[in-house]
């Protein structure tokens, strides 16, 4: 049975994956929010799941919390910022799409090989998954680097932290308590914060494009 | 080669022909449903080939003997194809001759006839399918490898019916690798069959349709076989994935009269796959032809990773 749930948390894993790569192959911004919920329902799956096989209870309270913030008030606040914009079709990159997925690829060999030795050492029950962890981290981390509009990035900020939980869980069994409350509300301030700061770049440069940014330089 | 093979392979062949234009009229019938239409009988498939065997064919003057002998020759393609993919049984004596690899050349086969064919008349609607066509193919086509070399993995070996044999009949276990190779399967027999996505099988619009405009300049009991060959092709293409990913239910060597109940368990996986096929075409959009190289790449990477998470994941 244990040996059937850990296969199961490898093929969560592998569905985080897909959603990473599907999120960078995506360009409009309402499927790029449905992706990123999805993410975090497969994530609190896999907690529980992991959780269960281990024995480990405060993974259930960990679980619960990521799936109130990334489940239900993140993807509520990112749809009200994009109404609120009335942005629900453009996203614009700054690589054609089929250039990211063929780096992406790369990134994930890299990451399964950066992460193999590591995983040797855990004992950790579904110690496989680290690779799939940081290739999800550096997938969202490309994401950031190849869209210009300001809501994809912080799309990618949060998948990043998916990836980051994951990691976590997978590895060491998830973070103390103390740490994992942090996280959490880091996550959710730093949504207001850019949710804010998104209505400042609006009404600055009429657009989100972040590159406008880099004109504000001091004579 | 004994003889529940022969028997075997010839009820398997004999099934899938006569079954496969049951299938085309089972998923027209849902996607009828589910768009708020009244449905066509799920008999049409039928009547339309009885029709099209019975009227006269008309062939352009120009055409060469190579226009007439490709109905025939993607009509034997897919036969055979449906002769290698284990659907009732393991014990196929033409599946020793033919792997998976030479599956995806017997599909690539068929395509580049009917692409010479569609070419041959000369006309530019024959040509601008054959090269859409071809465009659709060479993307595709390493995608489907990609995703059968993935469950290769697993059993070791490419021959379809060990494949089936080892993934149906071992312990149950969840492969994580399969599942990505199962979602870019799934993109790559949407774009293989012609279906929503990337060709709409329903339209006669000029500048949007693939297929229809490689079989444009075919009548009478050539299009019948063309029809029958395309039912055929989905026929074979929802076997392979009824092989790769719910293998449980077929036939083994030493057991030929599991094969009475592999009928029913067959009929009842693909009436299930053709609602599931409907029900896709139903909610996604035909997307402009010059996105289809993105999504075949799409499904090529996802296979690789389905390949990749499969070395890292089970060592």
């Amino acid at each position: 049975m244990s040996i059937l749930l850990t296969q199961f948390v490898n093929l969560l894993g592998a569905m985080l994956l897909m959603l990473a790569f599907a999120m960078n192959s995506q360009r409009r911004i309402v499927t790029l929010i449905h992706l990123f919920t999805m993410q975090g329902a497969t994530l609190v799956l896999a907690t529980v799941v992991v959780g269960y096989v281990t024995n480990q209870h405060h993974l259930y309270l960990s679980a619960a919390l990521t799936f109130v913030l990334k489940v239900l008030v993140i993807p509520y606040l990112l749809h009200k910022v994009i109404d609120r914009l009335d942005i629900h079709w453009d996203v614009e990159t700054l690589i054609n799409i089929p250039t990211t997925m063929l780096i992406g690829i790369v990134v994930v060999i890299f990451s399964f090989n950066l992460a193999k030795p590591i995983a040797e050492l855990s004992t950790a029950v579904a110690s496989g998954t680290l690779g799939i962890a940081l290739a999800c981290v550096l997938l969202s981390f490309l994401m950031m680097i190849t869209r210009a509009k300001a809501v994809p990035q912080v799309i990618g900020f949060l998948a990043m932290e998916n990836g980051l939980f994951f990691a976590a869980t997978s590895a060491t069994y998830g973070m103390p308590m103390v740490v994992e409350l942090g996280i959490a509300l880091d996550v959710l301030i730093g949504v207001l914060i850019l949710g804010v700061f998104m209505f400042q770049i609006r009404e600055q440069f009429d657009s989100l494009d972040i590159r406008n940014l880099e004109k504000l330089k001091e004579e | 080669m004994s003889f529940s093979g022969l028997l075997s392979q010839l009820l398997e062949i004999i099934i899938a022909i006569a079954l496969a234009p049951l299938l085309t009229g089972w998923v027209n019938l849902w996607r009828a449903w589910l768009q708020n239409k009244s449905a066509p009988s799920i008999w049409l498939p039928y009547r339309l080939l009885h029709k099209l065997f019975n009227k006269e064919s008309v062939i352009a003057d120009n055409a060469s003997t190579l226009f007439r002998a490709a109905p025939y020759v993607m009509f034997g393609c897919m036969t055979l194809a449906t002769g290698i993919i284990p659907t009732l049984s393991t014990d196929l004596p033409l599946a020793t001759a033919a792997d998976a690899i030479a599956l995806v050349g017997l599909f690539a086969l068929a395509r580049v006839f009917i692409s010479l064919a569609a070419m041959d008349i000369g006309t530019a609607f024959g040509t601008m399918g054959a090269r859409r066509e071809m465009l659709v193919g060479f993307l595709a086509e390493p995608a489907l490898l990609m995703v059968l070399f993935s469950a290769s993995l697993i059993s070791n070996s490419t021959s379809l019916t060990t494949i089936v044999d080892t993934l149906g009949h071992r312990e149950f276990a969840i492969y994580p690798g399969l599942a990505l190779a199962g979602v870019a399967f799934t993109m790559v027999s949407l774009a293989e069959n012609a279906r929503v996505p990337v060709d709409n099988p329903a339209t006669h619009l000029e500048l949007t349709m693939i297929h229809e405009a490689l079989i444009l300049e075919y009548s009478g009991r050539h299009l019948a076989l063309i029809e029958w060959a395309i039912s055929l092709k989905l026929f074979a293409y929802s076997c392979i994935g009824l092989a790769l990913f719910f293998p449980w239910g077929v036939a083994q060597a030493q057991a030929p009269l599991d094969m009475l109940l592999a009928l029913p368990v067959l009929v009842f996986k693909l009436a299930i796959g053709g609602f599931l096929l409907a029900v896709l075409e139903t909610v996604s959009v035909k997307m402009r032809i010059f996105r289809v190289p993105e999504f075949l790449g799409t499904a090529f990477l996802l296979a690789v990773i389905g390949l990749l998470v499969h070395l890292l994941l089970v060592p």
